[in-house]
């Protein structure tokens, strides 16, 4: 289980638990944080999971993968710390783990 | 009009219905939603049934849109396993199967689709198996295992996903298809003759132009699989994938204009201003196509479950999406966006052999469609100019060493 902080565009924060095994994107989803499309619901199809990475977290969620950064190479609003959150698996130690959202998936 | 307070009714708890609860709620609406469903499960992910799911990578709480909690906790009324037997519109009322009636200010049709039958005889034996719900699924799981033979019905984009996952799970698989290539309908020739190629590759055999004319079985159940001509191709089980056909019955019988699928506006609202219809079930308008159709994809759901609730919550309408899909079979990433109305060229990017290349389906020097194999950039770039209708140059196009960011022309 972690603690996870969406912060939406507007500076809305939500606090969520997401179970270990989880991915990111799904924390969002199932807790209906607004923000996160997930239209392929986890596929690397899509980009519209994009998620902005704290510093301070980079290296604590891993590396992406060459599709990964193929498609984020042409999603909106791209910043070096941009992932996609389908991308990350939860576990133990991402407790505490914020991420921001971009204002728009689309 | 603001309808925050409206009393929703959602007949259908599939992708559409399930998203379009929960964006009512996202977007303020404070009225009651109840959500009608008559599957036993809440809202899921159909996508990994032919995939991950199927494959054993992806487990039941995945598929699950939400959490079952979540529709309690956001006073959603889910009510599955009861189906919607009748729409009296002049009541504004739902006649249900548990002989119980729901009243509306608002409705959203969400019904979807459901899987064609093959009309041959022996189609009633057991395992045979058809591919469209989680129950679906279970069943073609138990049936596909370590040689255990599986003859598919049907070369679409299910039933060649299904064929690639009995593959890894073990099974023979033989793909019979009516047409003299693969997606016949769908994709063109090119990506047709790649797929056969890889799935041949892995191990499955392909019956092309060869209809089905029926099933024999032993003490009720299939053993093989009849053809037009004469041989019987001996199987265990039998997945039937070759189409799906809306369930427009309910709008249909109460006066709702239908055309093979619910006839909506771009708010997703049909003839009637109080009833919406969104996902599988909708026939709607494509303004970049200039024609109105049906599709069967998720990012079809979700857009007009959005442009529903945006509606009924009194939000600007969301801006046009391209339309787009995806596919995974073995480790290869099919992508497509737009679809392939009224094109005068296709043109090629990279070459298939490399595992690698995407197919563009031009209109002059406009996209409509791309299918991007293993090529996120020319996906998602082509999804762009799809959406923009910004010409390109055909040379830079098929040229692998212009990048897609330079293509425009
Ligand atoms: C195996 C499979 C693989 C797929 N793969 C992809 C993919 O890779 N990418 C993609 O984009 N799309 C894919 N699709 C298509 C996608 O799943 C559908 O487009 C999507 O589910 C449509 O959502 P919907 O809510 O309109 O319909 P559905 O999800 O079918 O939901 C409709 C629900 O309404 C219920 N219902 C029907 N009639 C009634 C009634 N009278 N009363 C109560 N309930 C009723 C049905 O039982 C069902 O539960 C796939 C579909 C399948 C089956
Ligand atoms: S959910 Fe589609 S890429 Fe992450």
């Amino acid at each position: 289980m972690a603690k996870i902080t969406y912060i939406e565009h507007d500076g809305t924060e939500h606090v969520v638990d997401v179970k270990t095994g989880l991915t990111v994107m799904e924390g969002a989803v199932k807790n209906n944080v607004p923000g996160i499309d997930a239209d392929c619901g986890g596929a690397c199809a899509c980009a519209t999971c994009h998620v902005y990475v704290d510093d301070a977290w980079k290296d604590k969620t891993g590396e992406s993968s060459a599709m990964e950064e193929s498609m984020l190479d042409f999603a909106e609003n791209v910043e070096p710390n941009s992932r996609l959150s389908c991308q990350i698996k939860v576990s133990d130690a991402l407790d505490g783990l914020v991420v921001r959202l971009p204002e728009s998936q689309h | 009009m603001s309808e925050l307070g409206a009393n929703v009714v959602i007949l259908g708890a599939g992708h559409a219905g399930g998203t379009a609860a929960a964006l009512l709620r996202q977007y303020g609406h404070t009225g009651p939603i109840t959500l009608v469903g008559d599957e036993p499960l809440a809202p899921y992910q159909r996508p990994p049934l032919s995939k991950a799911w199927l494959k054993g990578e992806a487990d039941a709480d995945s598929l699950a849109l939400k959490p079952l909690e979540f529709y309690a906790e956001h006073q959603i009324d889910f009510r599955p396993n009861i189906r919607a037997v009748k729409l009296r519109r002049s009541d504004k009322l739902v006649e249900l199967s548990d002989g119980s009636t729901l009243a509306y200010d608002i409705l959203i049709l969400a019904t979807g689709a459901r899987a064609i039958k093959l009309p041959v005889p022996g189609a009633d034996l057991a395992g045979l198996l058809e591919l469209r719900t989680a129950a679906d699924a279970e069943a073609l799981k138990a049936a596909v295992g370590p040689g255990k033979r599986l003859a598919v019905v049907g070369g679409g984009y299910i039933g060649l996903e299904v064929a690639a996952s009995g593959r890894a799970l073990g099974a023979e698989v033989v793909v019979i298809e009516r047409e003299s290539r693969l997606l016949a309908r769908v994709a063109c020739e090119a990506l047709s003759d790649f797929f056969r190629g890889v799935h041949e590759t892995h191990g499955v055999v392909f019956e092309m132009g060869a209809s089905v004319t029926g099933f024999v079985g032993e003490n009720g159940h299939v053993t093989g699989v009849i053809l037009a001509d004469g041989r019987t191709l001996p199987c265990d089980a039998s997945v039937i994938g070759v189409g799906a056909t809306p369930n427009d019955e309910l709008a249909a019988d109460s006066g709702l204009e239908t055309a093979r699928g619910v006839v909506v506006d771009l708010e997703a609202r049909t003839s009637d201003p109080s009833i919406f219809a969104i996902g599988d079930v909708a026939h709607r308008p494509m303004p970049i196509y200039d024609r109105m159709f049906r599709m069967e994809s998720v990012p079809n759901a979700l857009e007009q479950a959005k442009q529903a609730a945006s509606a009924i919550t009194g939000r600007p309408a969301p801006a046009g999406e391209v339309p787009w899909q995806w596919s995974d079979q073995y480790d290869l990433k099919l992508q497509i966006a737009g679809y392939a109305f009224d094109v005068d060229e296709v043109l090629l990017r990279g070459d298939p052999a490399s595992g690698k290349f995407a197919v563009f389906h031009l209109k002059g020097d406009q996209i409509q469609s791309v299918e991007a194999i293993n090529s996120p950039p020319e996906f998602m770039m082509g999804k762009q100019l799809i959406g923009n209708r910004k010409p390109v140059s055909k040379a830079k196009l098929s040229d692998l060493s212009v990048s897609m960011k330079e293509v425009v022309a």
